[in-house]
């Protein structure tokens, strides 16, 4: 079989337990709270609505004859029970969120307030063009600002998330391959490299290879070279990559990936180190992704949304899926469908329904623009400070697989500081929940040991990294001192201790269903 | 820079920490001859400056509720309680990432579970996800997954298929080496979609109510794709239909999948928005996105983590079921506390004024001259042939201050047949005093 | 019976002209709690290296190979509704398949447990 080691405990194990001894089972500001169809009722409603006047329906025999099985609400019953569950997430804006490749940085409340204008959260997609020209103009204006930064020649601003921009990249790739008729089908991908690059390439049908990693995590130009062959159709390459290190030889793989007749896809996840430091088309990208919600703060949202724009260098602009904005001497058009494509443009197709996400566009330009391009460089510049004042403060108490050196925007450790304590990264990680943190990205990358990839953000203050640091250094030398207990209970203090993982996966209750007593009152 | 918080002090301190003596030290790796001097952009502006420079684009755009409007197509502009946005805008909800630690995101994972819940009894299904980008990716994806447990590689796709979903799955599909059957646009709908299922068929997508309004009878086509081995995939894109119509799940599909806009999102033209997707148990295995299943904890209390996560890319890579990492979860948020506050009553008293409102306007619409409705049944939403040109006179009625609905002609370009059809739709929002003024324009732009 | 072991963790029990597949104590330890499983056909023909299962913890799901080619005679369904038994008896109840050997020379490359034993060391 294939050994995959991510293999770590997924149920709690042996911990003790220290019940509540509360009648409610609350703990003070931490309010129990049961699931809406504990609590809600069939004729409660908190939306206050007229029944229509009689008239004649036109359902056909389709009219709904089953039940929906939805309680309702009042409305203070729902901003109680909403407000209650709010308060169990750890968030951005209560604490520092150093989830490496992920970039938890402030989310400006100013891009929610453009967000929310009627101008752009009140049009339709499909509003005649001459009532949304402000809309069409953000969208160019936003693809302007993410050309410049990337010295890119064109942009798709419809993919959804960061994984749908990778899709449309590849299939640019694709299509730029089949238009000259070439027989190419595998994608070279870096060990290291998140798992959607490897998805991504398989969805549409080509054949991935893995690249082996150099000892410090980085991608051997020699390696690379020794794969190319006239099969090759891309490199999927994250730069700065998945240690936190940039590519050194970035320059010369793409070089060698080019002369060989291939692609490169850079998986821009970790582009807000390098905003306004280099430009991704000067290294010799192909295309490359966005992640709005990362790099340019748009909310995490609890999982989403994303938006993911992809630039493209001149060798694959013209595969631009629809819709795009052509920027033409009268100002941005824009092009919905192939009626309306002008010569030279060959769009391999369309990702999404309508436009793209406009709300994470407005959001991603307020913040550019209250940035500036000096602002946006020193983000960039604050990030990778940040993320070595990190690694600095820890390097003589935790370990670095890649050695000691100079990181980018993120600080990658392994467990070998853990070796003999009896304790795992992810003990670690859920004692950092004790200590009011929210742990970093943990066991990713795969190709480290009990990886723990720390990216603290330019929106960390001098004082929180120093805490910060403070902190992790204090747990490291209590589990080197044997307080185990500490990290193999932990999390003791959050809404709930550690959850029970293998149960969920091997029953799995995917929604609520009425308890047996309920359904028999009910007959 | 008021997002950063360093000051100049703080910088030098630290590079001292570090051990360089400036920040260009630590980008050493970048190669010299590429390192940015500047970048050609403005500098960095105030919220003063931002809210103005945005706030003129926002005002050359025309809001939905400053007009009578009737524009639909996918996505339908709806009333949303003010204390959904407020709620949201909860800092715990609005800046928390994926709950990858379940100890410290309860309040996420409950409302996935919330959410997952509504969405199967809604559409009459046994299992949901925890969302998706939006209806089209939605369905993409039900494609995919419906080669996936069928074994098979060929989806036909009904005429009543939202024309951007048809090219999104046809996009999917031919960069996968698969084959769409997608039938001629049908604003009949009338189509003869069995003849089309054969033993070959991994599934058939249909859309109700179709993009041009019609509500399909699924039963049938379930029956017929169940006796050759496919999957019924049935598709939405005004998911408060489903208060007022029988759900897939009861007429026999297997996968149903749509968009979730109408409840708790905004326009915002055209995203982000939230994909539902929902299938029948058997199938969880097959089924793309994130999932959210209860458990306990350590002290035995019910809690909820991420499930059956080994389908997903960050597990499977090259072997997953998708390479979906995000999820619409904020969106997922709005659409559950918008159906809590609604409830059954609720939801079942806003369609019927939908579909009471969407009646009264086809009736009127009616007595233009030359206007005739292609639809027996429909529920908000409709198709008009137009004695010319629809999309001269959706342009005629957005000078006249009255936005009307979509020409089939922006979504079907290059088919003079469809030339004339006129997509509308009429939700709680329009008054009488709207629907009045719409069918009195057409009058004058008809005449 | 005799027991052989690949350096891929899994276990060979050979019953005449049929092959007992499972994984090993080693490698349910590693993969952690087992949640789910998935089997091959009855009646597929398998060559030596192909997937024969895949094994699913919470966090990791792992390709079992054949060990040897052989067309699979049974499966162990029980597994479907009690995959624990992968960790609880990897090397008795949690069995996997058992195939019909169709190149019985094949076993000659496989490792006896003494050997997979100190393999198991080096690791």
């Amino acid at each position: 079989m294939t050994m995959n080691t991510q293999g770590r405990p997924t149920a709690p194990g042996e911990a003790a337990v220290t019940a509540t001894d509360t009648f409610t089972g609350n703990r003070a500001l931490q309010i129990e709270e049961a699931l809406l169809f504990e609590i809600g009722r069939y004729d409660v409603t908190g939306v206050d609505l007229d029944e229509p006047e009689t008239f004649t329906p036109r359902l056909g025999k389709l009219a709904r004859k089953t039940p929906i099985d939805l309680p309702g609400l009042s409305e203070p019953e729902a901003v109680r029970h909403y407000v209650r569950l709010s308060q169990k997430n750890y968030s951005i804006d209560s604490g520092l969120y150093p989830l490496g490749s992920c970039t938890m940085k402030h989310n400006p409340r100013l891009n929610e307030k453009m967000a929310r204008l009627p101008g752009f959260a009140d049009v339709h997609p499909l509003q005649p063009l001459s009532t949304v020209a402000g809309a069409v103009d953000l969208m160019a204006e936003l693809g302007r600002w993410l050309l410049e930064m990337t010295g890119m020649t064109s942009v798709a601003l419809s993919p959804k998330a960061g994984a749908h921009g990778e899709l449309c990249g590849m299939m640019a790739i694709k299509a730029a391959i089949e238009a000259k008729g070439e027989p190419r089908n595998i994608v070279l991908v870096p060990e290291s490299a998140h798992g959607t690059n490897p998805a991504t390439a398989a969805l549409i049908g080509f054949k991935v290879v893995t690249v082996p990693a150099r000892a410090d995590g980085t991608v051997d130009p020699e390696a690379v070279k020794a794969l190319l062959s006239p099969q090759v159709a891309a490199i999927m390459l994250t730069n700065p990559n998945t240690c936190g290190l940039f590519e050194r030889d970035v320059v010369e793989i793409a070089a060698a990936v080019h002369e060989a007749g291939a692609y490169f896809y850079c998986d821009g996840a970790n582009f807000n180190a390098i905003v306004g430091k280099a430009k991704v088309g000067e290294l010799g990208v192909d295309a490359m992704h966005i992640n709005l919600h990362k790099t340019f703060s748009t909310p995490h949202g609890g999982g989403g949304p994303g938006a993911g724009p992809v630039v493209f260098s001149e060798r694959l602009a013209a595969f631009a899926p629809l819709p795009f904005v052509r920027v033409t001497a009268d100002g941005p058009v824009l092009v919905e469908n192939e009626v309306a494509l002008e010569g030279g443009e060959t769009p391999f197709g369309r990702m999404v329904a309508f436009h793209g996400q406009m709300g994470m566009f407005v959001r991603a330009l307020s913040y550019m623009l209250s940035h500036g391009g000096d602002g946006l460089r020193q983000a960039s510049e604050d990030a990778v400070l940040n993320a070595n004042y990190v690694r600095v403060g820890l390097r003589d108490l935790m370990s670095q697989p890649s050695g000691d050196r100079t990181c980018m925007h993120e600080v990658l450790f392994d467990d070998h500081f853990l070796d003999g304590t009896g304790i795992t990264t992810l003990d670690f990680a859920k004692a950092m929940i004790d200590e009011g943190y929210h742990p970093m990205t943990m066991y990713f990358p795969l190709v480290v040991h009990g990886a723990m990839l720390i990216e603290p953000t330019e929106s960390e203050s001098k004082a929180s990294l120093d805490l910060f640091v403070a902190t992790l250094r204090d747990l490291v030398l209590k589990a080197k001192a044997g307080d185990t207990a500490r990290f193999l209970e932990a999390p003791r203090f959050a809404p709930r201790r550690r959850l029970d993982e293998t149960r969920a996966a091997r029953q799995p209750k995917l929604k609520w269903e009425k308890p047996e007593p309920w359904s028999e009152a009910a007959e | 820079m008021r997002y950063l918080p360093l000051s100049g002090t703080d910088r030098s301190a630290m590079l001292a920490r570090i051990g360089v003596p400036s920040i260009d030290d630590l980008f050493a790796d970048i190669p010299k001859r590429l390192r940015v001097k500047g970048l050609d952009l403005p500098r960095a502006a105030g919220e003063m400056s931002v809210e103005r420079t945005l706030g003129r684009l926002a005002a050359k755009n025309v809001p939905a509720s400053t007009v009578p409007f009737f524009v639909g197509a996918g996505a339908y502009k709806h009333h949303v309680p003010a204390s959904v946005d407020h709620l949201i805008q909860r800092s715990e909800f609005l800046t928390s990432y994926t709950p990858y630690q379940p100890e410290i995101t309860q309040g996420t994972l409950q409302v996935l579970f919330e959410f997952q819940t509504q969405v199967a009894n809604l559409t009459g299904m046994e299992v949901a996800n925890a969302s998706m980008y939006d209806g089209s990716t939605a369905t993409a994806e039900a494609v995919l997954m419906a080669h996936r447990v069928t074994k098979r590689k060929k989806a036909v796709l009904a005429g009543g298929l939202h024309p951007h979903y048809r090219a999104v799955v046809e996009t999917t599909s031919a960069m996968a080496g698969d084959s769409v059957v997608a039938l001629a646009p049908d604003p009949a709908g009338t189509e003869d979609i069995l003849a089309a299922i054969d033993g070959e068929t991994s599934c058939v997508v249909v859309q109700s109510p179709s993009f041009y309004g019609h509500l399909i009878d699924l039963a049938p086509i379930a029956e017929k794709a169940h006796a050759n081995g496919a999957l019924l995939v049935a598709v939405f894109t005004e998911v408060m239909s489903l208060g007022l119509i029988e759900p897939p799940g009861a007429q026999g599909a297997d996968i149903v999948v749509g968009e979730g806009q109408s409840i708790g999102n905004p326009l915002t033209f055209g995203g982000p928005y939230v994909g539902l997707f929902a299938t029948r148990q058997k199938f969880v295995r097959q089924m793309p996105g994130r999932l959210c299943g209860e458990t306990v904890d350590a002290e035995g209390r019910r809690g909820f983590v991420l499930t059956l996560s080994t389908r997903e890319q960050h597990i499977r890579r090259d072997k997953a079921t998708s390479n979906i990492c995000t999820n619409s979860g904020l969106c997922a948020l709005a659409f559950t506390i918008h159906m809590t506050l609604l409830g059954e009553k609720g939801l079942g008293r806003l369609a019927r004024i939908n579909h009471a409102n969407a009646v009264e306007l086809a009736e009127m619409l009616v007595e233009a001259p030359g206007v005739t409705l292609l639809n027996d049944s429909f529920f908000n939403e409709f198709t008009l042939r137009l004695p010319k040109d629809a999309a001269g006179v959706v342009e005629a009625l957005a000078a006249r201050g009255i936005l009307a609905g979509v020409p089939v002609s922006r979504l079907e370009p290059g088919r003079p047949d469809l030339g004339n059809l006129l997509v509308v739709a009429s939700t709680e929002v329009n008054t009488v005093e709207d629907r009045t003024a719409f069918a009195a324009a057409l009058q004058e732009v008809l005449a | 019976m005799t027991t052989y072991f690949t350096k891929d963790h899994e276990w060979i029990r050979i019953d005449g002209d049929v092959a007992t597949v499972g994984i090993t104590d080693y490698a349910q330890s590693q993969l952690g709690d087992v949640v789910y499983v998935e089997l091959p056909e009855i009646g597929k023909a398998l060559a030596k290296g192909d997937e024969a299962a895949v094994v699913e913890s919470v966090k990791a799901a792992s390709e079992v190979f054949a060990p040897v080619s052989g067309t699979v005679e049974a499966v162990n369904v029980a597994l479907t509704d009690e995959p624990g038994k992968i960790n609880e008896s990897p090397e008795a109840e949690g069995w996997f398949v058992k195939l019909k050997l169709t190149a019985s020379d094949e076993l000659a490359e496989l490792l006896d447990e003494e050997a997979y034993k100190a393999f198991v060391e080096t690791l």
